[in-house]
């Protein structure tokens, strides 16, 4: 092996060769280069200009600002504050437990905020959506983030508007709360204009009024980068803002009625006879809505829905109690209407009465009785049941039913209110569909005392007392009075209760008067410095539920089947401007919760009734 | 046709003043179009980085100690190369096993060795330019065209600094270091039945290939690369946002630091090994056929220098460093444009980073010397 042997000349013919053939190749090759160049930049050009303008260029949807809730007075209940929550793209972050455990240390973390984020990290969504790990950050909180900006990519500060009730409490039951939506309400709502929306009315106004206070979805054509920031914007059609309501109610009277009510389980609905405006609305006890907003912690949640007090429970427009006595001054008509008695007509209770072929003993309250001729008005009066026992039994149910229900009883009549329970006014037929028996003249005794089947809502109650102290005339309780400037149409609304004799609407308040003012009347405590005309009618309702026998350790339990103590009334008699009615539950004596929170109710909205008339003649 | 070819390069080379060049014995016409490259690539790098003026001058460092180096390189007569080969890929290969026993590493893979813990370097640098090197002093001692017994040493010594880059592991770089070497043998007058025949070997090889020595990820990019619609936002993002940059280039380019895709940070390594798509989307077909004429300068004119040397060793060295720094380009550019599967290649003496251009440039250096120690 030696470099003698080797012959240059052929060596470098043969570099030369193969050198040629690589000139060739490669030029071949370069070919294919601006071949394929040609083919992306040239033929596809199309293809791909769009697809970047695509990359680049995004429609976005702009979420609407979400309408204002006003009460009567202009005093806002729900407003939009700015928030800022923090939103991760688990995309675009390569240890999201790390980056976790970064932002934990940087502004702390709750256990519920970590549980809910990886709850909803292993549920389906969207590639490439921002998830939102905590809301209403501090200033302190976003200036931490910020400065640390670098070491989170993908976790970014966003500000959006949250849903607000100042009044907290108060409200929650009435105006409800918006919430996330979820997957199932995002499939039934119209998916163009719920596009950037969050969060939707859950309950109450919220929910009834939902599109109105949404608003229309606007559009903004905007320039990101890889990562979904926002450059530039483009182009913009801004979102229309969703109307303002403006409610009947008048928070500073809901305030007040709150307040009676501390501390006490129960109901409260004042409605303005003259337009079927509610005043108050109240369900005690209550919870704070704004925690539902951003999706309260499951500990509070559980807490408020195991609770025996059902804070969430609704009982203004949905608890079904037995109205007692408050049934009487209705039924009492109902008589007179159907020519069975009058005025004069007097009846003696011995404290008990008894059908003719039936052994069974029909007890009144009092045990010894109301004495020897109780007319009507004395029955009202002194609540006395044995009267009421004889004259439901002579008009019978097929008066009593239709007479009942032009006061709206056993239906939902309110104008706005959605969820609203329709209670139960039975009759014949209903007997025969739901107990499989027939009408027995039992069951009229028990009716014509507002108990046996028949069930009504405090919101029913007091819708049937507005149209009362009417005159029977018909509005629809509504809780929104105006619409942005545009008042609140009543499309459709129950016939007027037309009576034969419309003197008897003022025989039956003067009657309801005297509950208060007379001496035998249930609720003379009421007339203790009642300085205008106050009707009112008591009543109670046995708990039913919980027998005899059961356990009775508990004293919460014990407290829990008492009776539930009912009042209905408005005033003033000669001039209505409030009806209400009050349910409080285990409240024993009507005249000594009900009949006080009703009182406190009424007081409260005819000063400040006459307090606007003062200042509006200064 | 050829020879005309050839000669005109030979003339532009006499323009540029014989004496003072030869003297410093570096190559005036390739010199030429690599600094126009290397402005270009600046350029082209201060779009892609954003307007980052710090990585700009960083990349000015770096081709300043690449232009020096390349400088002194050249002045080594090809016998110093000779007399070094053995010594060169024996250290490569020492360092190659350091490297699996006590490398660095970083994103799984170990290519870096740290000297003292204050030097780092990645040996698979040096065998770029120690194997080609190793196989024309090799080939260069053997009669050619070389018989079988050669041919098969040859392969040995390929393989072996091959196989340890690929463990690191770096399939991109050991197939380049292997084609560096093979180019040497193809340049040493390998007979075409060799060739035919490693080629069906080859493609018989590939589904073992597949099933025993590739990794996950890098079964994971061909995979991508036969269809990147399959996973348009995992991996195969970086190939659907640069054939989109390129493509929305059209014909004229949307203009300098113009380019949405990249500007927008769409294009991700955008300033690394996706740094064509950048060029072809501001730039448009007519800057891409530009930088391709330039590029295929450059290898006519180092081939032609290579031819020109005075030994063997001298041809057959430069003639493997110039067509290999041609794949460089060749792959870059069609793994970007969507040709080949995505393997880690830097676009030569564009895309940013310092090992890249010290390599190449150690590597024309290499081509001038030999081209200006040759006896005239």
């Amino acid at each position: 092996m030696s470099f003698a042997l080797k012959d240059a000349t052929q060596e470098k013919v043969i570099f030369a060769r193969r050198a040629y053939l690589a000139a060739f190749c490669v030029i071949g090759l370069f070919v294919v280069l601006a071949w394929r160049m040609a083919f992306l930049q040239v033929t596809q050009h199309e293809v791909y200009a769009s697809k970047s303008e695509n990359n680049r260029v995004q429609l976005q949807p702009v979420a609407p600002i979400r309408g204002l809730i006003f009460d009567r007075n202009g005093i806002l209940l729900a407003e939009n504050l700015p928030s800022h929550s923090l939103t991760l793209v688990p995309e675009r972050i390569d240890d999201i437990e790390q980056t976790l455990a970064l932002i934990d240390t940087l502004v702390g973390l709750s256990d519920d905020e970590k549980a809910s984020f990886n709850k909803r990290l292993k549920q389906w969504r969207r590639p490439y959506e921002a998830m939102t790990l905590k809301y209403r950050l501090s200033e302190s909180n976003i200036a931490k983030l910020t400065v640390n900006g670098y070491f989170l990519p993908g976790v970014q500060v966003e500000a959006e508007l949250v849903r607000h009730y100042p009044r907290g409490a108060d409200f929650a039951h009435v105006l409800g709360y918006v919430g996330q939506m979820n997957e199932k309400e995002k499939k039934s709502l119209d998916a163009v204009q719920y596009k950037a929306t969050r969060r939707i009315g859950k309950v109450g106004i919220e929910r009834y009024y939902q599109s109105l206070l949404h608003g229309d979805v606007g559009y903004q054509k905007v320039e990101t980068n890889a990562q979904g920031r926002i450059l530039n914007v483009l182009e913009r059609q801004s979102p229309k803002p969703g109307g303002n309501l403006t409610l009947s109610l008048d928070a500073n009277l809901q305030r007040a009625a709150m307040k009676a009510f501390e501390g006490r389980r129960g109901s409260l609905v004042a409605i303005d006879p003259n337009t079927g405006g509610v005043l108050a609305m109240v369900s005690s006890p209550s919870f704070d809505p704004n925690e539902f907003v951003n999706g309260i912690s499951y500990k509070s949640y559980n807490a408020l829905r195991d609770s025996l007090d059902k804070p969430l429970f609704d009982r203004a427009s949905r608890g079904q109690y037995p109205p007692g006595s408050t049934m009487k001054p209705f039924i009492g008509l109902g008589f007179l209407e159907s020519g069975v008695t009058n005025w004069q007509e007097g009846v003696e209770d011995p404290g008990w009465y008894k059908l003719e072929n039936d052994e069974r003993i029909y007890r009144d309250w009092k045990r010894t009785g109301h004495g020897h001729s109780i007319d009507l008005r004395q029955a009202i009066i002194q609540s006395c049941d044995v009267y009421f026992y004889e004259m439901a039994f002579r008009t019978g149910i097929d008066k009593l039913h239709p007479f009942l229900s032009q006061f709206g009883f056993g239906q939902n009549t309110a104008l706005d209110i959605g969820n609203a329970l329709p209670a139960l006014l039975p009759d014949r037929d209903w007997k025969k569909r739901h107990r499989q028996r027939s009408w027995y003249a039992g069951d009229t005794l028990n009716l014509g005392l507002g108990q046996g089947f028949m069930l009504v809502t405090p919101l029913q109650l007091a819708t049937a007392t507005s149209v009362f102290a009417a005159k029977g005339k018909w509005h629809r309780s509504r809780l929104v009075q105006f619409i942005g400037s545009e008042p609140l149409v009543e499309e459709t609304r129950p016939e007027d209760v037309i009576i034969n004799n419309p003197n008897d609407w003022d025989r039956m308040s003067r009657a309801m008067e005297g509950v208060i003012s007379h001496y035998k009347g249930t609720a003379r405590k009421l007339s203790e410095n009642l300085s205008y005309r106050f009707a009112g009618k008591t009543g109670t309702a046995q708990v039913v539920g919980i027998k005899q026998h059961e356990e009775y350790d508990s004293e919460a339990l014990l407290e829990r089947q008492r009776d539930h103590a009912l009042f209905v009334g408005f005033a003033p008699v000669e001039t209505p401007e409030i009806a209400i009615a009050v349910v409080v539950e285990n409240g024993e004596s009507a005249g000594r919760t009900a009949g006080p929170i009703a009182k406190t109710v009424s007081d409260y909205y005819l000063a400040s009734l006459k307090s606007k008339v003062a200042n509006n003649e200064q | 046709m050829s020879g005309d070819f050839s000669r005109q390069l030979d003339d532009s080379n006499m323009r540029g003043g014989r004496s003072l060049w030869q003297k410093i014995h570096i190559d005036f016409t390739l010199f030429a179009l690599l600094l126009l490259l290397i402005f270009c690539g600046l350029f082209v790098l201060y779009s892609a980085s954003g307007q980052n003026m710090h990585m700009v001058t960083r990349q000015l460092v770096y081709f300043t100690i690449g232009l020096v180096i390349m400088l002194i390189i050249a002045q080594f007569n090809p016998r110093w190369f000779m007399m070094a080969a053995p010594w060169m890929y024996g250290v490569g290969i020492v360092a190659l096993i350091l490297v699996l026993v006590m490398g660095v590493g970083a994103k799984g893979a170990q290519r870096w060795l740290s000297i003292f813990g204050v030097f780092r370097f990645q040996p698979s640098e040096i065998m770029k330019l120690a194997v080609p090197m190793m196989l024309a002093w090799f080939m260069a001692s053997k009669l050619l065209p070389p018989n079988i017994k050669t041919i098969a040493q040859a392969l040995g010594l390929i393989f072996i600094p091959t196989l340890l880059v690929m463990r690191q592991p770096d399939l991109g770089t050991s197939l380049l270091i292997a084609a560096s070497g093979l180019f040497v043998l193809l340049f040493a007058g390998l007979s075409w039945r060799w060739i035919a025949l490693a080629l069906m070997v080859v493609l018989a090889a590939a589904p073992a290939m597949w099933y025993g020595v590739m990794h996950d990820y890098q079964k994971q990019r061909v995979l991508t690369f036969m269809s990147p619609e399959t996973d348009p936002l995992g991996s195969g993002w970086n190939i659907i946002q640069s054939k989109t940059a390129i493509g929305s280039g059209g014909i004229e380019g949307k203009g300098w630091q113009q380019g949405t895709q990249s500007q927008l940070e769409f294009l991700p390594e955008r300033h690394t090994d996706f740094i064509i798509a950048v060029f072809a989307e501001e730039q448009g077909l007519i800057g891409v056929i530009m930088l391709l004429v330039l590029y295929l300068l450059i290898v006519m004119r180092g081939l032609y220098m290579a031819s020109r040397a005075r030994d063997s060793f001298s041809r057959l060295l430069g003639g493997s460093l110039i067509v290999t720094f041609f794949i460089y380009v060749f792959v870059n550019i069609g793994m970007v444009s969507g040709i080949l599967p995505v393997v880690g290649v830097p676009l030569p003496l564009i895309s940013y980073g310092g090992t890249s251009i010290v390599t190449l440039m150690a590597a024309f250096g290499v081509i001038m010397s030999v081209y200006t120690h040759r006896q005239i």
